[in-house]
């Protein structure tokens, strides 16, 4: 396996055509950041209520994608499978770029983003917030170490200590994520610990997802084979993980259900919240997870095309359970005095409304095609991905 | 009424015998100063436990302010409390209420079953364990050694994550641009805000502005320092049964509720 | 090939910002600018000699802030409102002007050195309006006036 070889990309009038566009996404994010900056928050739909939007729901899932796009890399070095060798480069470099977009988007959406010195220079220790950003700090160090170790031949024999230093953080870095929802203790659609496994398996299906759909596009675009095994391999993965976070979201709403005080945010969810009832079922459990598991699970010979729509629908599924979550959650109101009805003239008791604005949507494509526009750079500077498609290349040799 | 005791009992480490003395003198003083509050306006009490010298000495860890609302006084539909904390600290609704800024609001209650109905203020219940400080990322959000919770904005960056964790509603973000805030109530764009007990007040040994508004209309709120057995709200608190809003959370709000 | 060429056209325009730069510095000949006009301030001297403040009022004024807010030590002399009060420039009706005006005390320094003032975004950057005895007096709206005798009826029954 010594002598995969590795090259850039060579550009070419697709992949500066689609540079270019991407930046246009990134200089319409830029844009909008400075409006809602000048404007203050009033030109979006976030509230008192809502105060996390959907710039919030972009940057959670960039971030949990960030992490689960990893673990191609962490199959090879961790798990020993040979197979994902040549792709651990390109699941390294993407890990950071997804991670840099979603970390932009949520500075970007501060209320005051000039003081970020502010939050460099001043830590809570006992703030999870605050953990969070040594967290994601920290991953990007990790990784790219483990992309030095694997780029250069006289530490390539480190490769596997730092790629178990690399899975693990990332879990912890998941953890984190979910923590920070899990750790809300007045709000009954957050408050429980199975959010930071729940967080975990939806960075390993959306994080997977992506990862073929970019590699898909790579072999389409820039005639880098991919071997059909590994991809058959891949989408039987993916079935497990989309599974897996159904699993998990199962876990969630059953135990919500038994608890007393949390059963009127199941039924609103579940039941009657209208549109986060339809995002949940429609999006969410029957679009996003059974659909691509009934097109996906126990075939062999998937065509392309059923892989590339099955990985988008994922995607889409995947969106929306992040939406539910968040805006969902924040929706339903306080209770502050259970078993009264109350009214004030701050909506108390009421489902507070939420209606995105075109700049907080262009933030929040700005954050996905930074991820992207620095993933390309890094594949046309750095030697990334292998010549054909990896593993022939290597056996032959 | 607690300036001498304070300065001498509490950090000189005098002992025990000038304690006693001490506690007899705070009584005299305590009580002195009652009849002169009552003289001046039944239920107005002018806490007259600071001057220029106690308010340079800072937030006593001694001390926990708290409030007590006693919701059977509280006149439903009487917004005076709210009034006079705008008028205090400059802040005004716009008839748009998800946006504005709410630190203090009126909340109707009514109980299904009996169809009673209370209506009672809901503000920042400054809570021993304030699950805001524990999660703000810079530590803008933070507890005073007197109990009393507030935002540093100089720290506050805007993440709005003690929004999230505040089980009161009781914090805004300011959405838009202020000009001429009040000189004593400091606020802006970018940042988030709250009840701050009318720190400026307390500081200067006068109750907040809503206590005093409340106190014309009603004298459903009281003030003053629950962790001291002998005042007047502890007495209180000791004497009746008095609950805290989402009490089973844990985190010991010092504002506390009676008849609700 | 098409590396080489981005990283001449690079080099180019990073030449060419840099002499423009140094054209701007050797341009600007010294006693050419003229120096900014200081309001002065109404009440006799300030809590240090004006070269002192010049240089050290920003530090002076986060030491005083981090006592007071976060450890409510409220120093006399460290106190933004205090600058404010007596540094405040009148508008000639009657008030005085905001930062927002060019002739406001902080801004005639802050402009001339190009230096971001961020106090004003929650402080406020003039001396509270005297407010009228006839506005101050009618705090209590009359819809409460009228419930609390409502109540008192009620409770006198």
């Amino acid at each position: 396996m010594a002598n995969i070889v590795y090259t850039e990309c060579q550009g070419g009038q697709r992949f500066w055509a689609l540079l270019g566009a991407l930046l246009m996404v990134v200089a319409i994010g830029a844009a909008s950041a400075l409006y809602m900056e000048h404007n203050g928050h009033i030109v979006t739909g976030m509230s008192n209520e809502i105060v996390w939007g959907l710039p919030h729901v972009f940057a959670v899932f960039l971030i949990v994608i960030a992490s689960g796009v990893l673990n191609i890399a962490s199959l090879g070095s961790v798990f020993g499978e040979m197979q994902y060798k040549p792709k651990a480069r390109l699941s390294g470099v993407l890990a950071i770029t997804f991670l840099v977009g979603g970390l932009a988007i949520l500075v970007l959406d501060l209320g005051r983003p000039d003081r970020l010195t502010v939050a460099m220079t001043n830590y809570n220790f006992r703030s999870i917030f605050a953990w969070n950003v040594l967290l994601y700090s920290g991953f990007i160090a990790v990784v790219v170490a483990y992309l030095v170790v694997q780029m250069t031949r006289t530490w390539a024999r480190y490769t596997p200590h730092v790629g178990l230093v690399a899975f693990l953080w990332r879990l912890t870095l998941t953890t984190g994520t979910g923590s920070i929802f899990g750790f809300l203790i007045a709000r009954s659609p957050y408050a429980s610990a199975v959010l930071a496994p729940l967080f975990i398996a939806m960075s390993l299906a959306y994080g997977l997802a992506v990862f073929i759909l970019i590699r898909l596009a790579l072999e389409n675009s820039a005639s880098r084979g991919l071997g059909d095994e590994l991809l058959q391999r891949l989408m039987r993965l993916l079935v497990i993980f989309v599974g897996s976070v159904l699993y998990f979201s199962g876990v969630f709403h059953f135990t919500s259900i038994y608890t007393a005080w949390r059963v009127g945010w199941e039924s609103y969810l579940l039941l009657d919240g209208g549109l986060y009832t339809l995002l949940f079922w429609g999006l969410y459990v029957i679009l996003g997870t059974l659909v691509p598991i009934a097109m996906l699970y126990g075939r062999t010979g998937v065509t392309r095309q059923r892989e590339i729509v099955g990985s988008v629908l994922v995607l889409i599924g995947g969106f929306a359970h992040i939406y539910v979550i968040i805006i969902g959650g924040q929706a339903y109101p306080l209770e502050l005095f259970p078993g009264y009805e109350v009214t004030s003239s701050f909506n108390d008791g009421v489902v507070a409304s939420y209606v995105p604005t075109l700049p907080e949507l262009g933030l929040g494509l700005g954050g996905a095609g930074l991820a992207l526009v620095l993933a390309m750079v890094a594949m046309r500077v750095f030697r990334l991905l292998p010549q054909g498609d990896g593993v022939s290349n290597a056996d032959a040799s | 009424m607690t300036e001498g005791s304070q300065s001498c009992g509490g950090s000189c480490g005098c002992g025990s015998e000038a304690g006693k003395v001490d506690e007899g003198r705070r009584g005299f003083l305590a009580g002195a100063v009652a009849t002169g509050a009552t003289a001046l306006a039944p239920g107005v009490t002018l806490f007259a436990y600071g001057t220029a010298e106690a308010e340079a000495a800072g937030a006593d860890p001694k001390k926990r302010w708290g409030m007590l609302v006693d919701v059977s006084k509280c006149v439903d539909g009487c917004t005076g409390c709210v009034t006079a904390c705008q008028t205090e600290n400059g802040w005004k609704t716009t008839g748009k209420p998800a946006t504005d800024p709410q630190w203090i609001r009126k909340v109707t209650l009514r109980d299904p079953k009996s169809g009673a109905t209370r209506s009672a203020p809901v503000m920042c219940q400054h809570c021993a364990e304030p699950p805001c400080a524990d999660v703000c990322p810079t530590g803008a959000s933070f507890k005073r050694a007197d109990g009393i919770v507030l935002v540093d904005r100089h720290r506050c960056i805007g993440c709005r994550y003690c929004m999230m964790a505040c089980p009161y509603k009781a914090r805004s973000f300011v959405h838009e641009a202020l000009e001429d805030q009040k000189p004593h109530a400091p606020r802006g764009m970018g940042t988030v805000e709250g009840c701050t007990l009318c720190v400026h007040r307390v500081d200067k040994g006068v109750a907040p502005a809503c206590v005093e508004a409340c106190a014309k209309s009603g004298g459903a709120i009281m003030f003053g320092d629950i962790a001291d057995p002998k005042s007047e709200i502890s007495k209180v608190i000791a004497t009746y049964a008095t609950m805290q809003i989402r009490g089973d959370l844990g985190v010991d709000p010092g504002v506390r509720y009676r008849n609700l | 090939m098409s590396e080489r060429s981005s990283l001449e056209r690079l080099i180019v325009v990073v030449s060419l910002l840099v002499m423009t730069v140094l054209a701007g510095i050797i341009g600007a000949h010294a006693g050419e600018v003229p120096l900014p006009t200081v309001p002065k301030a109404t009440a006799g001297s300030c809590v240090a000699p004006p070269d002192v403040m010049r240089r050290s009022h920003m530090s002076m004024l986060q030491h005083g802030r981090d006592l007071s807010v976060r450890q409510g030590e409220r120093v006399e002399g460290g106190r933004l409102t205090g600058c404010i009060d007596c540094h405040a420039v009148s508008d000639g009706k009657g008030g005085h002007e905001t930062v927002s005006s060019p002739q406001h005390f902080c801004r005639a320094c802050h402009d001339y050195a190009a230096v971001k003032v961020d106090c004003f975004e929650c402080h406020a950057s003039r001396p509270e309006p005297k407010v009228k005895a006839s506005d101050a007096t009618s705090e209590v709206p009359a819809s409460a006036l009228a419930a609390l005798a409502d109540y008192a009826e009620e409770v006198a029954r």
